[in-house]
């Protein structure tokens, strides 16, 4: 995306200069009111073509620091082209794309499950009935009971509110290091760019989990949901940091880049408005990637007991129905241990499929599409749920856009 | 040459940069390890014990002589550390580098073969599936990849134990090879080996291969548009030729840093699976000794991963430079 789509005049030049507009997000928005009555009249248009030459259409000539927009508009129509933009179109794209809308659709079961969730189902307890009831028994307990006669319904949508802090917490940590270090070297380049990516790729050398273990074990810290998140993603910023930086190496040469820095617009506004958001689909997917690491190794980390907790979660469930029900050995308890493992993939299948299709969201020629459906209702379904080969488009597309998936 | 000498220098460099870590662990945290192992041997050898003799015990514990200064105690325990020396485990009494020692080579072999199993098949059946792009095999492969790509490990692994190891009995539920069988390179050792191997090592393949198969795909489609390939194709070159030099070459290149990041990750969840299955390797030992406050196991332990790994993502690296010619340069030119 263009940094400056939110000033219409620049990105009218934007488009082309050949003065054609062709902006879809203006023609959605506006319409034809908003193009000058005559075009002969209007000024030259200078700019640079790809490559770097100058260029004019050939216009009466008025100085390019004389111009004027050639057509404004209210801040109604403002207003309405920021909804358009930014909330109606990603939406529609999401729910265009069964695999992003399926993956919103679970991790906003989960949120709803850990917001609401907590203050409709009893709080978990002893004895609340029969002792290691089984799965779809009774109607009470839907889930079955442990080996004290704890509800598993009760105690795993009890434990959702701390897990989704550890998750945010972890991906937040690890994505915004990831993301300033890697585009600051790779945009700087030169001796920061050396020693920060000397001390990222030793970060990178260094097992994360195990080194999650001995801290947590060494600092004897508390068992909040924040801290484990990060801890968890201690290193996990080092990855990422090395991907953004190589994007970086590409994006700095482009032309917008180098008009930016001609204009002499600062280094750290240059990262932030001209390079950052460019990768915000690729920073997008990794966010959701990371959370469903932290999700992956907390519970893989609590099910060993070697992470403090607070209240019991899901890791925790699991280490009590093996370790000490037996439900590996025994089909008794087996209800014990399949819920929260249920729970945890289907979770991490809602994060897998949202990041699939967070590339969508921002992919700029998904968008315009969308964005020009409000004005002439769609040139042909371009994303008809359910449509094998609109699917199979969109998956091209998204699988040939990252390389670094998951692993 | 230079781009070598680098590599190999900073691979040091990281093992040091632990090693110091680990030290900075165990000796300088108020509260920590060293205050919980005097107190212990306090407790084991009652009140009579002279200050000496306890620091006698903890330097023979950590291979740190507590009543030094700092820095002599730091060159100490890196030179006790570069002789294999690693200290005594608190809990099973004998030095740490004999009980991990004999780990390392199991723990390797179980992410060595699940890494390479997991790649091999997610490259081959990613491919497969970008040549049929669009089919319904494709459709349901990528679905079943994206459901493999969110399962974790243990969780194919606890199911594996329950019902082929304890229910259908098919598999050995612990242990790294039958005990009876006397240990060497004969036939009926190596099988009980992979038997008691197989059920690790697929749980991790199986869910890594998803995610694998994923990338492959996609960037195997991406490759299928390109100019060059039009232009191979012109040339005449064989389908065969194509294939593989043109289209899987440039697929499972950038996927060559996915799979350094993922000899980590394989690391890292080898400690789960290894608990899972009680095999005795590296990981095994590290929660036991956490668990009985082991320190000297426990930091041994995570310094020998450490070493393990850097040695891996350091050949890997080193490879990649050597496949794709491209990556020795970089962008090291100062800027902006």
């Amino acid at each position: 995306m263009n940094p400056t789509d939110d000033r219409a005049s620049v990105d009218a030049e934007d488009a082309g200069s050949d003065g054609a507009v062709k902006d879809p997000l203006v023609d959605a928005v506006g319409g034809a009111d908003v193009r000058p009555a005559d075009a002969r009249k209007r000024s030259a248009i200078t700019g640079h073509d790809r490559h770097g030459q100058a260029v004019t259409d050939g216009g009466e000539a008025v100085s390019q620091f004389e111009q004027t927009a050639e057509f404004t508009m209210s801040k109604g129509e403002r207003r309405r082209q920021w909804l358009e933009e930014k909330l109606l179109a990603p939406a529609r794209i999401v729910w265009s794309d069964w695999r992003a809308r399926t993956g919103l659709l679970v991790v906003s079961f989960y949120l709803l499950m850990g917001i609401v969730g907590p203050h409709v189902v009893a709080a978990p307890s002893p004895n609340q009935g029969r002792r290691l009831l089984g799965a779809f028994r009774s109607l009470e307990h839907p889930f079955g009971t442990t080996a004290s006669g704890v509800d598993l319904l009760s105690q795993t949508v009890h434990a959702t509110p701390a897990m989704l802090l550890m998750l945010a917490s972890g991906a937040v940590f690890s994505v915004v290091l990831g993301t300033a270090i890697g585009t600051t070297s790779g945009y700087k380049g030169g001796r920061f760019d050396s020693i920060a990516m000397t001390i990222n790729d030793m970060a990178m050398t260094i097992p994360g989990l195990p080194l999650t273990i001995v801290l947590a074990s060494v600092l004897q810290i508390e068992g909040h949901p924040i801290v484990i998140g990060i801890l968890i993603t201690i290193n996990a910023w080092a990855g990422l940091a090395r991907a953004i930086r190589s994007q970086v190496l590409t994006l700095r040469e482009s032309e917008y880049v180098e008009a930016s820095r001609i204009m002499g617009i600062s280094t750290p506004k240059i990262v932030l408005g001209d390079i950052v958001p460019n990768l915000m689909p690729y920073i997008t997917m990794n966010f959701v990637q990371q959370a469903r690491m932290v999700i992956f190794g907390s519970v893989g980390l609590y099910f060993l007991g070697v992470l403090p907790y607070t209240s019991t979660n899901w890791g925790v469930m699991m280490d009590a129905a093996v370790h000490r029900a037996g439900a590996t050995s025994s089909l008794l308890a087996i209800h014990w241990l399949l819920v929260p493992m249920f729970t945890v993939i289907a979770l991490a299948f809602g994060l897998t499929l949202l990041a699939q299709g967070a590339d969508r969201i921002f992919n700029p020629r998904v968008r315009a599409r969308h964005a020009e459906t409000i004005e002439g209702e769609g040139e042909g379904g371009d994303g008809d749920p359910g449509d094998g080969t609109s699917t199979t488009d969109a998956m091209e597309k998204n699988a040939g856009g990252t390389t670094t998936g998951g692993i | 040459m230079n781009y070598v000498l680098k590599r190999l220098g900073q691979a040091v460099l990281t093992v040091l940069v632990v090693v110091s870590f680990s030290f900075a662990l165990i000796r300088l945290l108020p509260g920590g390890p060293m205050d919980y192992l005097r107190a212990k041997i306090i407790e084991q050898g009652g009140s009579d014990l002279s200050q000496e003799a306890i620091n006698m015990r903890i330097e023979a514990q950590t291979g740190i002589t507590t009543d030094e200064p700092i820095y002599v105690q730091y060159v100490d325990y890196m030179t006790g550390l570069l002789q294999g020396d690693f200290g005594q485990s608190v809990w099973f009494g004998d030095p740490v580098a004999e009980i991990i020692g004999p780990a390392i080579p199991w723990t390797v072999f179980l992410t060595g073969t699940a890494l390479f199993l997991g790649f091999l098949v997610g490259i081959s059946l990613g491919a497969f599936m970008a040549y049929k792009e669009g089919s319904r095999f494709d459709v349901g492969a990528t679905g079943v990849g994206l459901f493999l790509n969110s399962t974790p490990n243990y969780v194919v692994a606890l199911l594996g134990l329950t019902f082929l190891g304890y229910q259908l009995e098919l598999f050995p539920t612990g242990g790294r090879y039958a005990s009876e069988l006397t240990v060497g390179f004969n036939l009926p050792f190596l099988l009980s080996v992979l038997h008691h191997g197989a059920l690790p090592i697929l749980s991790m393949a199986i869910v890594a291969f998803g995610g694998w198969a994923l990338n492959m795909r996609g960037n195997s489609i991406r490759i299928l548009g390109e100019d060059f390939l039009r232009v191979a194709r012109l040339r005449g070159l064989s389908t065969r030729r194509i294939a593989i030099r043109y289209v899987a070459r440039n697929a499972i290149l950038p996927m060559y840093t996915g799979l350094m990041i993922a000899i980590g990750t394989a690391f890292g969840g080898a400690i789960i699976i290894e608990n899972i299955f009680a095999y005795p390797g590296v990981g095994f030992y590290m929660i036991q000794s956490i668990n009985s406050r082991d320190y000297p196991l426990m930091m041994g332990a995570f310094i020998l991963i450490t070493v393990a790994m850097v040695i891996g993502i350091t050949i890997a690296d080193l490879t990649y430079g050597w496949i794709d010619p491209r990556a020795r340069g970089g962008g090291s030119r100062e800027s902006y």
